[in-house]
């Protein structure tokens, strides 16, 4: 069994210049069955035509499994296959391993096929977090893992997950005469604590379907640098936050707009913003959080106070944190008053 | 003949002083595993040290994964046998139940997987000793299930095991299960054969038009719902069905190539040809099994054993054959079965299903023995014989599960 010289080649992936150049092949195509103005099947179909057809796609249990992948008439070109729920870090783990494995013992032809797996908010952020955390450790395998977030599990009647927003109404979450919100946690920060907690994942993104042609480079640029990396998409999902359909792509750029959502990658170790958040950080103001708030119905039942607490949140997360929008760590200056360090 | 080509291929054959679960690493590594996934828990994980050892000598090239939980453990390994990589992973006690979502999916995947379940105790309380409640718990998802005594056996079973669950008619995960301890970590004489013979044993896992791979594009286990499931149930009990034949062809085979292995896959029969009564148990409980049917042979008790080797698929039709003659049996269950059927373990009721349409259907005793790993003593079977000769005499047996060996 003598070792070949595979080692961990990628496929090189050169960005888009342009919404022209981009390719016109699709390996994401009709059968599925998702909600009209569904982001998250418009996730899909960029994440995989920015692969290309040299990919094995992962789906963890989701809406993008269950609407997207019904038997018979299947929506992928390239080869794909269902994983558990909590299990997107090991499915593209074990995929990248099985790969790795035949094709430097020679029972394999060698050549850098990319993994995908992707995963919803429930499935990545809340119930698969320790299975991706170890996944980003294994530097020797490739494999990119998606987190595409429409704000609860659409999939089983929109119930919160640890990536809704405060205060959302969800079916676990109802607004009721004694309690106004029922969900009172914090969005989790998953970006910011995958390049924070694993520090030899070279790269780690931010996207929104809304700037399409961006959202695919940071595929291609996933990828292509190789190792385990991660991109957390913020989906705007007609049904779970209760908008009119037309509206999916103007609540996306809302989103980056008001600042809730930061676009920004990390690629060894160095931040680095871009597109709309890019103006904020350097000044531009941005735009109140009821703009994005109010035009959806999950958060009608929201008075002046919660709008207050939501826009006090998120300016905090701009004017407190060391790095603004990424690592909610207090400058290093406030710190220190807080300690009364001279 | 037989015996010039048996001398023979023992001398080829290297003698090693090894555990239960070094004789599987043994194995692994002439079956050349190509992703291996490990995580800590007693007993099975001394499987994983000597696969590690290996890995770090350059003796085994392959995939070895610290996984960060026993789901994960599983989910990497079925990932990679879809891709077309031979794999192997293994837990014991709460682990196997910790990995359980996983190892429901892996049979309706068709993912041949070989596992190896250190069998142990379920918490709480805490405990390292054998029960066999852990493995027993995919009894009805479409795992094979098998239970081994000796090292040889586990080295052997090993290299069957990558047979039968890799041949395309069956396609199934398959569980060998150790008595924790008992066989894990103790260790005896074991024959290991050289690479060629396992070659000539064992083929490259093929996974053929269901190979995940761009060449081959393909959508795995996309929703079904009520249009389809039934039709996939099925599909997996006709590959159990075929997995009979499949077992019997791949130990004619093993014993034509290693010039060892019994003739009768699915259990051993210690002195039970002209047994009055017949016991039957899984698992190391032969030894003392073994040691008393000795002694009181001695004394003229015509007592014998049925050492049940595969549980998944159960060898009904032949265990009626095996039992039917007897005039009384008495099932030992090392696990228990609470609210079931006169309140016995696994296998007896499952004894008593197979024969409740046999011509003659002996009196049947269940007994539960040796929980948590407590020694089952010469003692614990003699009180289990006299009840079972008693019981041959009446001819009737008492509908309750005798405890043995239990303090009250």
């Amino acid at each position: 069994m003598a070792e070949t010289t595979f080692g961990n080649a990628t496929q090189v992936l050169e960005p888009f210049r342009g919404i022209k150049k981009v390719t016109l092949e699709e390996y994401f195509t009709s059968g599925h069955r998702t909600c009209q103005g569904c982001e998250s099947a418009l996730v899909m179909k960029l994440m995989v035509k920015a692969a290309g057809p040299r990919t094995i796609v992962l789906g963890s249990t989701g809406c993008m499994y269950v609407a997207n992948t019904t038997y018979y008439t299947t929506p992928w070109v390239v080869p794909w296959m269902h994983t558990q729920l909590g299990s997107s870090g090991s499915a593209a783990l074990g995929t990248a391993a099985g790969l790795k494995s035949l094709m430097r013992k020679g029972k394999m032809k060698a050549e850098p096929i990319n993994v995908i797996a992707f995963c919803g908010d429930g499935g990545g952020a809340d119930m698969g977090l320790g299975a991706i955390s170890a996944t980003l450790t294994h530097k020797e395998y490739n494999s990119l893992i998606l987190l595409y977030d429409n704000e609860s599990y659409a999939n089983t009647d929109i119930q919160l997950s640890g990536l809704t927003p405060y205060g959302a109404h969800t079916t676990f979450s109802p607004p009721g005469k004694v309690h106004r919100l029922i969900h009172k946690r914090w969005k989790k920060n998953v970006a910011g604590l995958m390049a924070a907690g694993h520090p030899e994942c070279r790269y780690v993104a931010t996207v929104c379907a809304s700037y399409a042609v961006e959202m695919m480079n940071k595929v291609r640029r996933a990828l292509t640098i190789g190792g385990p990396t991660f991109i957390h998409s913020l989906d705007p999902c007609p049904k779970g936050w209760d908008y009119d359909p037309m509206l999916s792509h103007e609540l996306g750029e809302l989103a980056i707009e008001t600042g809730i959502f930061p676009l920004y990658e990390v690629e060894d170790g160095v931040v680095k913003y871009y597109g709309k958040t890019k103006a904020i950080v350097d000044g531009r103001p941005r735009k109140p959080v009821r703009e994005y708030l109010l035009k959806q119905g999950r958060f009608a039942h929201f008075t002046e106070e919660d709008l207050g607490y939501f826009q006090g949140k998120v300016d905090e997360q701009w004017e407190k944190w060391e790095i603004p929008g990424v690592v909610p760590f207090r400058k290093l200056d406030a710190a220190q008053a807080a300690l009364n360090v001279k | 003949m037989a015996i010039a080509t048996a001398t023979k291929t023992a001398s080829e054959d290297k003698e090693l002083l090894i555990s239960g679960s070094e004789a599987v690493a043994e194995s692994l590594t002439l079956a050349d595993i190509d992703v291996v996934t490990a995580y800590p828990i007693r007993p099975y994980d001394t499987v994983m040290q000597a696969i590690a050892k290996k890995i770090a000598n350059g003796q085994l090239v392959a995939e070895y994964i610290v996984a960060e939980g026993e789901h994960s453990q599983f989910e990497i390994v079925k990932h990679a046998s879809t891709v077309g990589a031979r794999v192997f992973c293994g837990s014991s006690g709460v682990g196997w139940m910790y990995a359980m979502e996983c190892l429901v999916v892996t049979p309706p995947l068709r993912v041949p997987m070989v596992c190896l379940v250190g069998n142990r105790a379920l918490d709480d309380p805490g405990a390292f000793g054998v029960e066999h409640n852990d493995a027993l718990v995919v009894r009805d998802l479409g795992w094979l299930l098998c239970w081994i005594d000796t090292s040889q056996e586990a080295l052997d079973t090993t290299l069957i095991a990558y047979r039968v669950a890799e041949d395309r008619r069956v396609f199934l995960p398959l569980a060998i299960s150790a008595d924790g301890a008992f066989l894990t970590h103790s260790q005896a004489i074991t024959m290991v054969p050289p690479k060629e013979k396992v070659d000539r044993f064992l083929p490259r896992y093929d996974r053929g038009d269901l190979l995940l791979h761009p060449d081959n594009p393909i959508t795995v286990a996309p929703q079904a719902n009520e249009d389809w499931v039934i039709e996939i149930r099925r599909q997996n009990d006709e590959a159990m069905k075929r997995a009979v034949g499949v077992i019997e062809e791949a130990y004619a085979d093993f014993r034509r190539v290693f010039g060892r292995g019994p003739e009768n896959p699915w259990f051993e029969e210690y002195m039970a040809d002209d047994a009055e009564i017949i016991l039957v148990g899984m698992g190391t409980i032969s030894l003392p099994i073994k040691v008393a049917i000795r002694e009181m042979r001695a004394k003229g008790r015509k007592v014998g054993l049925v050492r049940l080797r595969w549980f998944r698929p159960f060898p009904f039709e032949r265990l009626v054959k095996a039992l039917s003659g007897a005039k009384a049996i008495g099932v030992i269950d090392r696990d228990y079965s609470f609210g079931s059927p006169f309140h016995s373990g696994v296998v007896a009721n499952e004894i008593r299903a197979s024969l409740y349409n046999a011509d003659k259907r002996p009196p049947l005793l269940s007994f539960i023995c040796g929980l948590g790993g407590r020694e089952v003593t010469l003692e614990d079977v003699n009180k289990a014989v006299d009840m079972c000769e008693a019981a041959a005499k009446s001819g009737k047996a008492d509908a309750k599960t005798h405890w043995l060996g239990v303090r009250e």
